[in-house]
């Protein structure tokens, strides 16, 4: 009969099902015996656990949400009621808090990985740039999750923050107000920062499936950085990787647990359980860590708009990275100048974080200055310079050939190949 | 092309390794304008418990002294029975504390309070509490543990923190030196001398001792579920690092043709 899907499934149930909708066709091609590169490290469990990690965000913020009132009155006690007076309330709340952190951690260390060994580049480059869609939509749901507490911290980056927009030249003020639904952070805001931060995870679902669809069509990328090219290289995603994945999830949900049980405030700011208050603004308005570095960015520009426009421009860059990078080998294993720069750029990150966190005054706007003009520099000069300047290492002949001459076998060494043991698990 | 990517390289790495240890360097500056007499804390650490004698007291310098100006919103005297008073003793608490409530002829008047009641408030509202205190607000005392950077230590270290200003430095009208408060001038006169409270158990009423029992206290209000928290942190993360173990020997075993 024309339409129907031929099922391989013997279960006469899921046959049934199967054969006027595929799913259980889809899982098997798509997470059973999905061909992926045999030579991931760990670095690639990471976006496994992103969605690990979007799916306890939203477990978690359904029941928050049955308990939270978003209204500038209650909403401080509301959530303190949670932590008090809710089953299980507590566990849910730095959950949450934390996870929003743990999400972070992991995106980042997912990036990391996409940069090091050029995960963005042919034919690649839609799936990084709906990634940095990926990282902007969790940008803004995190902010506005914050901001649901009706601490200090909310109150006053939320005024921070929504202000940005005012540097926009003729209608800044007017997008400002629209923002706000007032003319200044208040009722009106916070319920509609509720609003949108219930919506947007599942917008995030949403654009999480368009990348994982784009990733099934290209395959994944792996450490050598080279395409498969045959059967060999590749092993069925289950049992492989969902057992390498589920290692990996282990470890990151101890980290996470540290962080729940043990010290879940670490990663906030004591002025966050302080009731927002317009009429006293925080000695430091700080925002949450994983903001830091940009929030230096912001800061390191005297003119407000330049400062804004230069903040955006540190995410905007990343969209248009599969095109300033020049040279055609992916993994930075094979490229002697891009790895020691990979490395400074992480540190130009780590020392942005800091400046972030610090009143701009002294070394600290001397220090921002020099690392946001370093991590300019790094995508906009860098990276198109160093493709045409670098002599990368012979690349390997096959990601299973080296493999297999390690294990003792086979005949002379391809040269590529020897040039560094495999970076295997 | 003469191009050296190396001296680029160096270039770039020797300013910003330079920077690195100068972040180091001024937090570490800025670690010692603060910086917290740490104190040791029954409830510290991954096993630590609230010290139930001391919560006790700590209520009892809460009640006697802090409760005169402070508020405790959150916290309800069914709370109590969590520092190891029982049902009836926090029942004979709340009794002798009245809630305002609306009489039958429909007139503010006043009942006791209920181990479900919250804590009686000492203002009717934030106004009336400046009105009382020269102009100051009292913060509210429940989550404070949390409010404040440090929080047990700078707690204990604020209310050891009284003394005589340096010379040369003035202090405003109404404002007293504190060696611990933000900017050295607090509102709050030294609210625990030596013998504030008697205690009821005998303990000698030291500053330190005072002080040590009402950060307790207040370190429970706000965190009235630490006990449970831990110890259910304790079980899973020794669940997950079994967990931990027994995935990677399974790993191990899946992937052993492989290599």
């Amino acid at each position: 009969m024309a339409g129907l899907h031929k099922s391989e499934f013997k279960n006469p149930v899921i046959n049934w099902v199967d054969t006027r909708l595929p799913l259980f066709t889809m899982m098997s091609k798509e997470y059973g015996v999905f061909p992926t590169p045999k030579n991931f490290n760990y670095f690639w469990n990471f976006g496994a656990l992103a969605m690990v990690n979007l799916a306890i965000m939203i477990a978690t913020g359904v029941f928050l949400a049955m308990n939270y009132t978003p209204n500038t009155l209650m909403a401080f006690d509301s959530v303190e009621r949670i932590m008090r007076d809710v089953n299980y309330g507590w566990l849910l709340r730095y959950v949450h808090a934390n996870g929003a952190s743990m999400f972070f951690i992991v995106v980042y260390i997912h990036m990391f990985r996409g940069l090091y060994y050029g995960s963005y580049k042919f034919p690649r480059e839609l799936l990084w740039m709906i990634g940095v869609v990926i990282l902007l939509i969790m940008m803004a749901t995190a902010f506005m999750g914050y901001v649901l507490p009706w601490g200090q911290m909310s109150y006053w980056g939320a005024t921070v923050i929504t202000n940005l927009f005012s540097a926009i030249p003729l209608v800044g003020n007017s997008i400002v107000t629209w923002l706000w639904g007032g003319f200044s952070v208040d009722n009106a805001t916070l319920n509609r920062f509720f609003s949108l931060h219930y919506l947007m995870p599942f917008v995030l679902t949403g654009v999480i499936f368009l990348h994982i669809v784009a990733l099934h069509i290209t395959g994944s990328n792996n450490p050598l950085g080279i395409d498969v090219k045959s059967e060999q290289d590749t092993l069925p995603f289950h049992p492989y990787y969902t057992i390498k994945d589920s290692v990996g999830m282990c470890v990151y949900l101890m980290v996470f647990a540290c962080l729940v049980f043990f010290a879940p405030n670490l990663l906030g700011h004591a002025d966050n359980y302080i009731p927002a208050n317009p009429l006293s603004t925080p000695a430091e308005i700080v925002p949450e860590w994983y903001f830091l570095p940009f929030y230096a960015i912001l800061r390191s520009v005297p003119n407000k708009l330049g400062g804004v426009l230069l903040m955006f421009g540190a995410i905007a860059v990343l969209f248009v990275l599969p095109w300033l990078d020049t040279s055609p080998v992916r993994s930075a294993k094979f490229r002697p100048l891009y790895r020691p720069f990979i490395a400074v750029l992480v540190v130009a990150v780590v020392v942005l974080g800091q400046v972030g966190a610090h009143p701009p005054e002294g070394i600290w706007v001397v220090l921002g200055r020099v690392a946001t003009v370093y991590y300019f520099f790094h995508f906009l000069v860098l990276l198109p310079l160093l493709g045409k300047l670098e002599r990368p290492l012979p690349l390997p002949e096959s990601i299973s050939r080296p493999v297999i001459t390690r294990g003792g076998g086979g005949g002379p060494l391809p040269s590529g190949a020897a040039a560094k043991p495999m970076e295997k698990s | 092309m003469n191009f050296n990517p190396k001296i680029i390289l160096r270039a770039l790495v020797g300013p910003l390794t330079v920077a690195g240890m100068l972040c180091g360097a001024s937090l570490a500056a800025q670690a010692q304008e603060i910086e917290l007499p740490h104190q040791s804390w029954s409830f510290g650490g991954l096993f630590g418990t609230f010290d139930r004698a001391s919560a006790q007291r700590g209520f009892q310098i809460y009640n006697e002294v802090c409760s005169n100006c402070h508020s405790l919103k959150l916290a309800y005297y069914r709370n109590l029975e969590g520092i190891g008073l029982t049902e009836e003793q926090v029942k004979a608490i709340a009794a002798t504390k009245t809630m305002p409530t609306i009489g039958d002829d429909g007139q503010p008047a006043e009942r006791p309070a209920t181990p479900a009641d919250h804590f009686h408030l000492p203002f009717p509202n934030d106004k009336a509490a400046r009105a009382a205190n020269n102009g100051a607000l009292p913060p509210d005392q429940s989550v404070i543990e949390k409010a404040r950077e440090g929080g047990a230590d700078y707690i204990y270290a604020l209310l050891n923190g009284y003394g005589d200003p340096p010379p040369g430095m003035k202090i405003g009208d109404g404002l007293y030196y504190n060696k611990y408060f933000p900017g050295h001038q607090i509102a709050m006169p030294q609210p625990l001398q030596p013998d504030s409270v008697e205690y009821t158990d005998g303990t000698k009423a030291t500053l330190e001792q005072e002080a040590r029992d009402i950060t307790t206290f207040l370190t429970y209000i706000a965190n009235p579920e630490m006990e449970q928290r831990k110890a259910m942190g304790v079980k899973v993360v020794l669940f997950l690092a079994v967990m931990t173990g027994l995935t990677y020997a399974v790993k191990r075993k899946i992937w052993a043709d492989v290599h």
